[in-house]
This record gives structure tokens, sequence and C-alpha cells, in this order.
């Protein structure tokens, strides 16, 4: 059947230059000597660590648990010593450092126990949480956890199953070689994805410039028997993202305020597919991943690099040459300079490209907008970037936000087309990062404004409380002293003393059970607030206790002695 | 003549019931103004304004008794949203622009007096009569109201540190090359 293909608007045809990287198989990068493994490699919550300063892990330990459904676990990529969990530089645009668990390798490689899955068998549910716990995260770059997009919606159907293999930024090749060497695990892992969301068809996308990674695809399909459908597709950036291939692929097109399950459809990376099937079948967590490195070195070609690399090491496989200046992470579409290179790989981290003056020529000055509209006609979301522009630039984010700001994927086809030189997409990510920090302190202001009134309240209603026990009390004393004169003086003269001291040895009798009862209150109660410590405040309160211990077993002595001693004056007194 | 007087007194009288009946069924509870310019004010309730809370300052500036620059940390941005709002001109701030900033306790030195739980507005201290406190970071405003009674000076105020989680993407903003000379 010949598939018919539809096509979305706008887009652009950069030099793809992904030949260089294409030429060598996949290499499997040697292990450093440290790895510095970040927690918070995807999207969602961030995950709690679990080892702490010189701890033995083994290969695919679970070294982070996810803290929440849409959070994912986090694995040691080869055994060896915990050596700190402390803050390091992440591979992030901003350079500054997020919480790494810093491993000291051993070079055995020794694997923890795996137990393989039979997913047919299990509960959907199950599957869900074994990729969650093995850190099977979108591997195209988003690095959105995938057993949550395995949800089927509840009210629609599914339709199709959309794989993506377009891998349309240009220099990267990474998908490519996954697609052509180990076509079958990631036809396996589709197939994974299917049994749980039931689609009517399943898709495989991949763009035309790719015909080796089609074949590959199409001799797998055939021969583990499925019917899935790989369809070749018109090379044009950005074809790979998730909205553009849905579009391309099933004509539907995912309006913003909906998700793409909303429609019947969802979508994958094939990488993706591949590390569930690995994480289902073989118990292999996400340990690894392929990284294209390319652009200005000696030999450009994919690697398969354990997580928590540092940039530097990764960057000597290649071998960069002598004039460059710059490393890019991602494509040159949407990927950013590493502002440190000792940040390590991590999830998101395909395609590492060595930058010189010759291959990414400085961007010439900036010019005024004309109004040519050229980047409207190349922004595939039919957006107007030109007055996204205007708002954003002027700071005038409620306006940005009217024209659907939001909805740019920043993609880089606007900036691309821009005969002023404008950074159209800078300026963009700029207004998006402001208009979150600003409903950051709106939210923040609402909570304390409601605070702060019912503080008000609480006070105003323990100031009545008060007023109203201070005059009960006022009355009760005066209806008091009313009756006092009446009644006959008391003191009868008879036999203080014994009477007194039972009193006092009674009184010292119900204080003392009154403190046993306190004290057994107080063991009993289980503190609430130690969940969820981090290992540095699990040790500090365990000093703090150590400090605690001794001054604790004086006071419990202490009062025995008091008792004695009022004992003995006691005596002395009869 | 009489039928035209009758009749505009009769005009007069019925809009008349009209109106007042409109005006105390529709009456508006509290003054609208005062929410508007209660949104734009940080809630803090720090009192820097020389109002006790943030409310009381948004009721001055709607009988247009206060300023619109004395509130330190709305900064000169909501200055300016304050005069959109109002029609009034941009003012500069009467104080100095501040960071966010955060109230941190040494606990080593507490004495557990509960003079800062008592002074903070919107209950982010934690602690009790002789046993250490502790700000609740995710609630403290940084209004540093705390910051005064304490006896033995163990609150200090830190501006907020930038992480991933609050990064932003910066303006644009390119470097100036001095253009090279040719030849």
């Amino acid at each position: 059947m010949l598939q018919r293909l539809f096509k979305f608007k706008g887009g652009v045809k950069p030099a793809t230059n992904k030949a260089p990287s294409v030429q060598a198989p996949i290499r499997i990068a040697p292990i450093p000597p440290r790895l510095v493994v970040p927690l918070h490699q995807s999207i969602g919550g961030q995950p709690t660590p679990l080892v702490e300063v010189g701890d033995r892990v083994l290969k695919g330990q679970r070294i982070g648990a996810a803290d929440k459904w849409v959070s994912a676990a986090v694995h040691a990529p080869t055994s060896g010593t915990v050596i700190a969990v402390e803050e390091r530089v992440a591979a992030h645009p901003s350079g500054l450092p997020t919480l790494s668990v810093v491993i000291e390798t051993d070079g055995q490689d020794a694997w923890i126990e795996r137990h393989s899955f039979d997913h047919a068998s299990l509960e959907p549910e199950r599957v869900r949480e074994i990729l969650r716990d093995s850190g099977v995260v979108g591997l195209g770059g988003a690095v959105f956890p995938s057993h949550v997009k395995l949800t089927p919606a509840a009210s629609v159907p599914m339709d199709e199953l959309v794989i993506n293999g377009a891998e349309c930024e240009p220099f990267m090749t990474c998908d490519d070689l996954l697609m052509r060497e180990r076509a079958e695990g990631i036809v396996r892992g589709v197939a994974i994805f299917r049994d749980l969301l039931r689609p009517k068809r399943v898709l495989i996308g991949i763009e035309d410039n790719k015909p080796e990674a089609v074949a590959a695809m199409q001799a797998a399909v055939e021969a583990l028997g499925e019917n899935f459908e790989v369809v070749a597709v018109p090379t044009r950036y950005p074809a790979g993202g998730a909205k553009q291939l849905i579009r391309v692929l099933t004509g539907k097109e995912v309006p913003a305020s909906k998700r793409s399950p909303e429609m019947g459809v969802q979508c994958f990376n094939v990488a993706t597919a591949y590390s569930a099937w690995r994480a289902i079948a073989f118990g292999e967590p996400v340990i690894s991943r392929i990284v294209t490195l390319t652009g200005n070195v000696e030999q450009p070609g994919n690697w398969e690099i354990l997580l928590g690399t540092p940039m530097q090491e990764v960057i000597a496989l290649a071998g960069p040459k002598a004039d460059t200046n710059r490393f890019v992470m991602g494509g040159p579409m949407m990927g950013f300079d590493l502002p440190d290179l000792s940040a390590p790989v991590v999830k998101a981290t395909n395609c590492i490209i060595a930058g010189s003056p010759a291959l990414f020529p400085p961007p010439a000055p900036e010019m005024p907008c004309i109004r040519c509209g050229a980047c409207a006609l190349a922004c595939p979301h039919e957006l107007q970037p030109f007055e996204l522009y205007w708002f954003s630039r002027s700071r005038n984010f409620g306006k940005a936000q009217e024209y659907n700001l939001f909805d740019c994927i920043e993609c880089g086809c606007c900036s691309y087309v821009c005969p002023s030189h404008i950074p159209l997409v800078q300026y963009f990510r700029f207004a998006k990062s402001e208009i979150w920090s600003r409903e950051r302190d709106k939210n923040m202001a609402d909570a304390a404004k409601a605070r702060f009134e019912f503080r008000n309240e609480r006070d105003e209603r323990e100031k009545a409380e008060k007023a109203e026990r201070l005059a009960k009390a006022a009355a009760a004393k005066a209806a008091e002293k009313k009756p006092a004169p009446a009644e006959t003086p008391p003191a009868p003269a008879e036999a203080p003393a014994p009477q007194t001291v039972d009193a006092e040895a009674a009184k010292k009798a119900a204080i003392a059970a009154a403190m046993e009862r306190a004290r057994l209150q107080r063991e009993a109660a289980q503190p609430k607030n130690t969940d969820g410590l981090t290992i540095a405040q699990r040790k500090e309160i365990a000093e703090i206790e150590k400090r605690r211990a001794p001054l604790q077993a004086q006071q419990q002595t202490t009062p025995n002695a008091d008792a004695a001693q009022t004992q003995n004056s006691q005596k002395d007194q009869q | 003549m009489l039928t035209a007087i009758l009749i505009m007194a009769l005009g007069a009288i019925v809009l008349g019931a009209a109106l007042g009946y409109a005006s105390i069924k529709f009456k508006v509870e509290g003054n609208p103004l005062v929410e508007k310019i209660e949104a734009i004010l940080p809630q803090t309730q720090c009192g820097q304004c020389g109002y006790p809370g943030c409310k009381p300052y948004a009721e001055a500036i709607a009988e247009g008794e206060a300023d619109i620059n004395k509130c330190p940390p709305g900064g000169m941005e909501g200055v300016r949203k304050l005069a959109d709002l109002l029609g009034r001109e941009v003012k500069p701030l009467d104080a100095e622009e501040k960071p966010k900033q955060l109230a941190i306790i040494d606990e080593q030195l507490c004495i557990g007096c509960t003079l800062c739980i008592q002074a903070c507005p919107v209950d982010a201290i934690v602690g009790a009569a002789k046993q250490m406190h502790t700000v609740v970071e995710s609630l403290c405003t940084g209004c540093e109201l705390c910051v005064k009674p304490c006896p033995v000076e163990c609150i200090r105020m830190e501006p907020i540190a930038e992480k991933i989680d609050n990064w932003k993407w910066k303006y644009p903003v390119f470097e100036i090359k001095p253009a090279r000379r040719a030849a």
C-alpha cells in the first residue's frame, strides 16, 4: 500500500553535513576513570540519591530513585566507588551546577544482577513502572519520561503510533547509525510500545536522505513478521519535530491546547524504543547512549558513551582540530554552546559538534527588522515570529503570549532565514523564561498573601478568645468575692503537717507519672519530617544525635538524684 | 404647563427611585481599584512603604495619600506597572533596589526566644520557646522583619542564588567591537 503523505507548513533546508559521521560504525567508548552522573536528567522531579560516599556500586545499580510519577530513575553506568554526591557542572546552557553522583570506576564493569521480563504477561502498569525504574526517557533530546507517554487517553482510541527516526537536525547521525546497526532491537522495542498503547497502525518515519536506515528497518520489520509501516518522509527541517512528523504521517494537526494522545496519536524516538527493549528484555537500564561527534574533528563518527563521561574525554575521542573554538551540544539549529567541558554526557546529549570560525562564522551584526515576513513563511507552527520578536524585545510579555509564544518549539527556522540576522529564537527563549519566572513569583505572592491573611485572622481570633477568657475570669472572681465572707473561715488547725506531706507526695507522684506519660508519648510518636532527607541531612542528624546522647543520659539520672535528695530532706524534717 | 411640570416631576421620581434602588442592589463591595493595585504589589508584607502590609499601602495609593514609589521589593518594574494602572508619572524608586533575599537563622546561635516567629508576617519561621528556630525557605518572602527583633543577631539576609531551576535566558545582547581598520 502506498502511504499517502501530508505536508507541514514552512521549514527550511539547511546543508545536512551528515556524510562525515556515517562512514564508521558505532564504536564503544572506553570507560573513563571518573564518571559524573547528574541525578536530574529528565523532565519532571529530581530523583533522590540512593547511594552515599564510599559505597561500592555495580553497573546498572540504581543510584537515584524517581521521586514521583513524572520522573525517571538514574543508574550507575559502570562498577566502581562513589567518591562524592555533590553539586557538579551540568550540561546546561547556564553552566550552573546540579546534584551529581561522582563514581571512581574500577574497570571491572561488573553488572548488577539482571532480570528479563516478559511484558506480555505483566500488567501494563507494572511495565510502565519497570520503564520508569530503568530510566527510559525520550532520547531524541527532550528527555520526557517515556512511561508517562505510554498511558493511552481514556476517551480517545489510539489510532497511530508514530516512531520518529527522521533526525532532521544537520550534522546529527546517531539515530541513523542506530537504525542501520540495531534495527531489530528498535522494532522489538516498538512492539512493546504497541502492546501497551494498542494503536491501529504503527508508522516509522525516516527522512529520505537515509536510505540505508530505511532499508535496514524494513528488513527488520519483515524478519520479525510485524505489520509496521516504514515510511520515507521528505527531507525538510524540522520534519523530526513530534508535531511535524505526526502531521506528515497522519495528516493530524495537534492543536496547542491538546496533547497528541487526545488526538489518538503518540510519538517516540527510535533510540527510546531501543532502550525500552533493552530494559524489558535484558533488564538493562539506560546507562549509555549513542552520541555523534562531528564538526571540526579528525575522526567524526558515532560512539556509544557511558552517561556521566566528562565532555573533554568524549571530545578527545574524535580529536578536535587546532582551530576549534567552541563546542555545541545538540544540533546547530537547536543546540547550545557548552559553557564548560567538564560537564558530563547526559541522556539528552545526542550530538557534540566542534565548531571553528570557518565552520560556524561569527554571526553578522543584528540589523533592524524590515518586516519582510520570511520568518512567518519559514515557521513550521505558523506563528508570526516578527510579531513575537517585537513583543519579546520590548518585554511586552502579555502580548507575546497572546501571539502564542508558547507554541514555539525553538526550532530556529526563523533565525535561519532572517535577512537581518536577528537571533529571533534567543529573544523567544528570553521571553519564555521571563514569563515562567513571573508566574513563579506571582504564585509565591499569592501564597504569601493567603498566609498573611490567615495569620491576621488567627491573631484576631486569639485576641478575641483571650478577651473572652479574661472577662469570664473576672466575672467568676466577682462572683466568688461575694459569697466568700458568708462562708465559715477555713484553716482547721488540727494535724496539718502529715496531710501536707501526703499532699506533696501525691503531687510529686502525679508529676512523675505525667512526665513518664509524656516521655512514653514522645517515644511512641514517630518523627514525621524525616522522610526524603538527603544524605547530608541524615548525616547531620546522626551527628547531632550522637552529641545529644550523653546529655540525655545525664538528664535521666539527675531527676532520680533530685528525688532521693528531697526524700532525704523530708526525713530530716521528720 | 401643569402637565409638563407633572410629567417632568414624575420622570424625576421614577428615575430617582430606579437609581436609588440600583445603588443599593448593585453596590460594589470594597474598592476594585485597591484589588488591582494589590495584585501588582509583591505581597512581602514587609512594611518598608510605611504601611502595615501590602493591602493598607494599596488602600493608601487608591486614596491618593501615598506615592507609588515606596515599595522596594516591587522594584522599578512595580512602579512602572502602578504608573500604568493609575495613569501617574513614573518616578524613581524611593529606596535602593535589592535582589530577592531569603532570611537564614544561624541555628547554633538561636536561643529560642520566638520573637522572630511573632514578627514573621507569613508564618515562615518554625520553632518553639527555648527550641531552635528555622526558616521555611519556600515560604520566606525576604521582608527582613525578623532581623531586627532577634536579640542575638543570628538572622541574616542572603540573596537567592541562581540555580538551574530558576535560571533565566538573558536578554540577547551583543558585544560591540571596534570596526577593523582597512589596511
